[in-house]
């Protein structure tokens, strides 16, 4: 145990179930129990049950929480719906990305509306001191870091949805995908989202941090005879690189626009109101100077973060952000960014520490779940 | 034939070498241990050196490749390598079960000070696995 970091209320679990606990982002976490392989094919035929409450959960409370996200977010949250969730960017001036996150608009079972803003791990603190100071023009509204207090379980599969409809008050195949509620199990509140990381249909939980470990449990023995298994980092991270889904520190920071990253859809430029959208709108407009593309490698050989990325003639062209195997495709992939005036090329090299491997550009995500 | 881990010599780094001396020549038959591989866990490459290539003890001779990192692959010994397993990277999945026989790596025509000296044994090895688990 390291006295520096946190845990979460599931550390004892992840221990006696013989979890590796590695440090991420201030907290001691799971990257695999058994095996990352496993645990990745358990999400993609059954469901994978994740810790992810090292995830930071703010919450906003009172007249104008509304105003206050939609000048902070790249995406419209005064026109959300109660029950709607979307995914949005934290830029800053510059359009630099802060963070990505995904805001809710909820409501109490009395009735008291609020949002839920989920942040990463790793930016939480950042984004806490970024919003901070930008509340002062908007007095009548709180912001409460819910992190410690509560614990957060994504539920990722295809069997997740009709597996555990029973196990709450409400029916969560009845959310539509990024749809949020707050239910209860055993009279205990649970947030309750149809979203993920995995490209994969499910549902994540926030719960209090005493209930963490009795929820936790509850989805497990569900689902043991379906093929539910505790999942790690470790396939967290493979299962959301097969979907393309970014990661930030690796396909997002603050030198990079939301633009480039391709999440375009991810700005809602109509009205250009919200802090970085005069740049964002400008690179629009202009074109971004790179950008995000995926390649598929031959041979067995993995890319990783880092990696320089060449055009066939071996002129520099950009470098790998993410990569690794592809569990469910049986070989490498990665993600890019590139010089945007080799965005078209159809064939790159990556230069793996001195060896160059021959990639293709596919477009994203490399892998997508069948539609039902 | 069967490799008793107990009869092997360690480096720090986790291969493993069984050194047998002919009339003529010494060979060393190298691996990595079942803590390195149960440590890596779920291979998906592995890099080996050409035959004839000379190693010096220490040098780094090839790379092996779990899901989540690369790991260099240092040569135990000074040497020539003589053969390689190359159905190896084709049966990463076999290396998990049988680290000793079937998990040979490379095989090393020992050359002058060949650098055994600075090898354990299995129990001096096993305590540095223990006190980095």
């Amino acid at each position: 145990m390291n006295a520096s970091l946190s845990s979460t209320p599931l550390d004892a679990w992840h221990r006696a179930a013989g979890a590796k606990m590695v440090p991420f982002a201030g907290y001691e976490m799971p990257i695999e129990y058994s095996s990352i392989v496993a645990e990745h094919k358990a999400c993609r035929t059954a469901a994978a049950v994740f810790d992810v409450s090292h995830m930071g959960r703010l919450k906003f409370e009172g007249d104008g929480s509304e105003d206050l996200l939609d000048h902070l977010l790249t995406r419209r949250v005064t026109d959300m719906p109660l029950g709607r969730v979307r995914y949005g960017l934290i830029c800053d001036e510059s359009g630099g990305v802060l963070d990505d996150v995904l805001v809710s608009n909820l409501e109490t079972p009395s009735q008291k509306r609020f949002h839920l803003l989920v942040v990463n791990a790793s930016n939480r603190q950042k984004i806490i001191d970024w919003i901070t100071p930008r509340m002062s023009d908007f007095p009548t509204v709180t912001m409460t870091d819910r992190t410690e207090l509560t614990a957060m379980i994504a539920v990722q599969g295809p069997r997740a949805m009709d597996v555990c409809k029973r196990l709450f008050k409400f029916d969560p195949t009845r959310l539509k995908y990024y749809h949020a509620t707050i239910t209860d199990q055993f009279r205990k509140p649970v947030i309750i989202s149809r979203t993920g990381y995995t490209g994969e249909d499910g549902f994540e939980l926030i719960v209090r941090a005493e209930e963490a470990k009795r929820v936790w449990e509850n989805v497990l023995l569900t689902g043991r005879d379906e093929g539910f298994a505790a999942a790690g980092l470790g396939a967290r991270d493979t299962l959301r690189l097969e979907a393309a889904m970014p990661l930030y520190g690796h396909e997002l920071d603050e030198t990079i626009d939301p633009i480039s990253a391709g999440l375009s859809f991810a700005c809602d430029m109509d009205e250009c109101s919200f802090i970085g959208s005069d740049a964002i709108a400008k690179i629009k407009s202009t074109g971004p100077s790179k950008v995000r593309i995926g390649l598929l490698l031959g041979g067995k050989r993995p890319a990783r973060d880092g990696c320089p990325v060449l055009t066939m003639a071996g002129e520099p062209a950009g470098v790998v952000t993410s990569g690794g195997p592809s569990i469910t495709l049986g070989h490498p992939i990665a993600m890019a960014y590139v010089d945007a005036k080799h965005a078209s090329l159809s064939s790159f090299q990556i230069d793996i520490r001195g060896k160059l491997v021959e990639a293709a550009q596919t477009p994203l995500p490399f892998y997508k779940r069948a539609s039902k | 034939m069967s490799r008793d881990p107990s009869k092997l010599l360690y480096a720090e780094t986790h291969e493993w070498a069984d050194l047998v001396t002919d009339a003529d020549q010494s060979v060393a038959t190298i691996g990595i241990s079942a803590f390195a591989i149960e440590q890596l866990n779920d291979l998906v490459f592995m890099d080996l050196p050409p035959i004839g290539k000379v190693l010096t003890a220490g040098e780094e001779f090839g790379e092996v490749e779990s899901v989540k990192a690369v790991s260099p692959l240092y040569s135990p010994v000074s040497g020539e390598v003589v053969e390689v397993h190359s159905e190896l990277p084709e049966s990463l999945d076999k290396l998990n079960d049988d680290p000793y026989d079937f998990g040979w790596i490379i095989k090393v025509k020992l050359s002058g000070n060949d650098g055994r000296e600075k090898l354990m044994d299995q129990s001096t090895y096993e305590k540095q696995c223990a006190e980095a688990g």
